[in-house]
């Protein structure tokens, strides 16, 4: 239990996805100027991010590993996140379409987010720490490990939408303005995130 | 411009597609399958031969399962064992290399990965003043800790999680090292 | 336009960091010294060009609804090649740059490239087209990674011109946003004289 804990808190804080590992920078920039919009990806990026960790993981373990096809990893990846987040698309309209209306904009977006192909591919490939010995992720730990990240995402993109709404009122000098103060307010974000390095 | 789709030549396409890709990765596995594993080779060999003092012999890849963790480690005769052990440094996984001569003394340690902070904790992979206090080391007379939690390890100034981290990697290593000497 | 204005787009007009914005996720993840800002672009130099070349081939028979799934097929196939050869050939730098080789797959800057230019115009100009984004792309991010090396440092390409540590900030992450946002301010200024 105390392992899953320790999970959940450092993919969440310590290694947040955006402001220490520079995954999924661009939807992050994209869709922040409004607390809504920014609400909406981070519910949908979540809900991908899990599930495509989750398929991946036992594609790999039991299809590519299995007869010695690791090097196809990137492509088989890529290619079943984009046909998941088809899926996701056709079911979501199908069952629930205020959800559909909430998330749908943003689902073809998904696909070249490089945070789902980043998380699928770290879980494979890396060895993890938590408390005790290195070893690679269970399934369990995987799909935690990737509902942790993707809460770490939303975390990051509400905080910082929340910040632009404000940024929005202020008067910024022209050059500064749009992105480029953005990234220096994230930076400043990532400043402070930094702080809790060091606790798992 | 792009042709009218129609079920059948959409499913063409993409099958074709996917079966020459394939083909040509296949290609270039083929070719490039031998350097990857003598690259692969070649690292672990200089690794090897910087944690143990000269030999002449093939190192053997074996591994051991200690409380549960899977440790792996080279065998060289006439040298002594190469341990490869990881634990949790400041900013993520630290994995070691320790060189345990066949008296038992480290010999010489090499980071083999890190996630380290940059001029602080990363340190452990060049500050020398750190690096070669384990030269030479006798883990049965001095203790494997940092010296602000009673052991003999001078740790880098300002990290001292990374130098914790560090010599539990060499105490689990020799603690690994014990049994397989033991068990011969 | 001219096929020198192909290639030199990249720097200013389509500057693909400051002007179009795309591909972040490695600008700032591989820029901690020029030398590995320098290796990641030229490695996606190397996907964009050839995926360029094939992607301006194929797309006039590929059908419509498909030509994504195709385009990343095709791309993919051109980052696993090159992942291979870089464990084969120069596994270091494939060490040091890890999960953003593979994740050129997602670099919005190939498929845009793709979508936008290749799949309209000829072969040629999609290989120009690749090289001078691709130069683009290279230089900004080796700037980058100068200006980062010589702040968290205090060196440039590994020649160390001030003993000690610089701003470890830096070479960390908040450095990789405050840098990228402030060199985007000097763009800005200077694009606008």
């Amino acid at each position: 239990m105390a392992e899953y804990l320790l999970i959940i808190v450092s993919a969440i804080f310590v290694n947040n996805i955006v402001l220490a590992q520079f995954l999924g920078v661009c939807p992050f920039m994209g869709v922040s100027n409004k607390l809504s919009t920014a609400t909406g990806m981070s519910g949908a990026v979540c809900f991908v991010i899990t599930l495509a960790t989750v398929v991946t993981y036992l594609i790999n373990k039991y299809f590519l590993v299995p007869l010695g096809l690791t090097f196809l990893q990137t492509i088989a990846f890529i290619l079943v996140i984009a046909a998941l987040v088809q899926i996701v698309e056709i079911v979501l309209k199908k069952i629930s379409p205020s959800l559909y209306q909430a998330l749908g904009i943003f689902l073809p977006l998904i696909t070249t987010n490089c945070a789902v192909l980043g998380v699928a591919i770290n879980v494979v490939t890396k060895e993890f720490t938590f408390g005790d010995a290195a070893h690679m992720l269970n399934l369990g730990e995987a799909t935690v490990y990737a509902l942790a990240t993707s809460l770490g995402y939303g975390l990051a993109m509400v905080l910082f939408a929340g910040m632009r709404e404000q940024m929005a009122q202020s008067d910024v000098p022209e050059s500064f303005k749009g992105l480029p103060i953005a990234f220096i307010t994230v930076g400043i974000m990532a400043m402070a995130f930094l702080g809790f390095s060091g606790i798992v | 411009m792009a042709a009218v789709s129609n079920l059948k030549n959409m499913v063409l396409s993409l099958t074709l597609v996917c079966l020459v890709c394939s083909a040509v990765l296949g290609g270039v596995f083929a070719v490039t399958s031998a350097p990857i594993k003598a690259a692969e080779v070649a690292k672990t060999n200089a690794s090897i031969a910087r944690v143990l003092p000269a030999f002449d012999s093939e190192p053997v890849r074996e591994s051991i399962s200690v409380d549960g963790t899977d440790y792996a480690y080279y065998r060289v005769p006439g040298a002594g064992y190469a341990v490869i052990s990881t634990v949790s440094g400041f900013g993520g996984p630290l994995s070691l290399m320790v060189g345990i001569q066949e008296d038992g003394m480290i010999c010489n340690t090499v980071v083999l990965s890190h996630s380290e902070t940059p001029g602080l904790g990363a340190k452990c992979q060049t500050d020398a003043s750190f690096i070669d206090q384990f030269k030479g080391w006798d883990p049965a007379s001095k203790r494997l800790a940092v010296t602000k939690d009673g052991g003999d390890v001078d740790a880098i100034t300002a990290s001292t999680i990374t130098s914790r981290a560090y010599s539990a990697a060499i105490a689990n290593a020799y603690s690994v090292y014990l049994i397989i000497a033991g068990n011969e | 336009m001219s096929k020198l204005g192909l290639i030199t787009k990249g720097l200013l007009k389509e500057n693909p960091t400051f002007v179009l914005v795309l591909g972040m996720c490695p600008t700032l993840a591989t820029t901690t010294s020029a030398m590995n800002g320098l290796e990641m672009g030229l490695a996606t130099m190397f996907v964009l060009i050839l995926s360029n070349i094939v992607i301006s081939l194929i797309s006039p028979v590929v059908p419509d609804k498909v030509h994504i799934p195709v385009y990343i097929v095709v791309i993919a196939t051109f980052v696993t090649v090159l992942q291979l050869l870089m464990q084969a050939f120069v596994p270091q730098v494939y060490e040091t740059l890890g999960l953003f080789i593979p994740l050129i797959v997602v670099n919005c800057i190939v498929l845009g490239r793709a979508e936008a230019f290749a799949s309209k115009n000829s072969v040629g100009d999609s290989a120009l087209d690749g090289i001078g984004i691709g130069i683009g792309f290279t230089l900004t991010l080796m700037v980058i990674g100068i200006v980062r090396e010589i702040l968290g440092s205090g060196s440039v390409f590994g020649w160390k011109f001030i003993a000690g540590d610089g701003i470890l900030a830096f070479v960390m992450a908040p450095g990789a946003f405050l840098v990228l946002g402030y060199l985007m301010v000097l763009f800005n200024k200077l694009a606008k004289r």
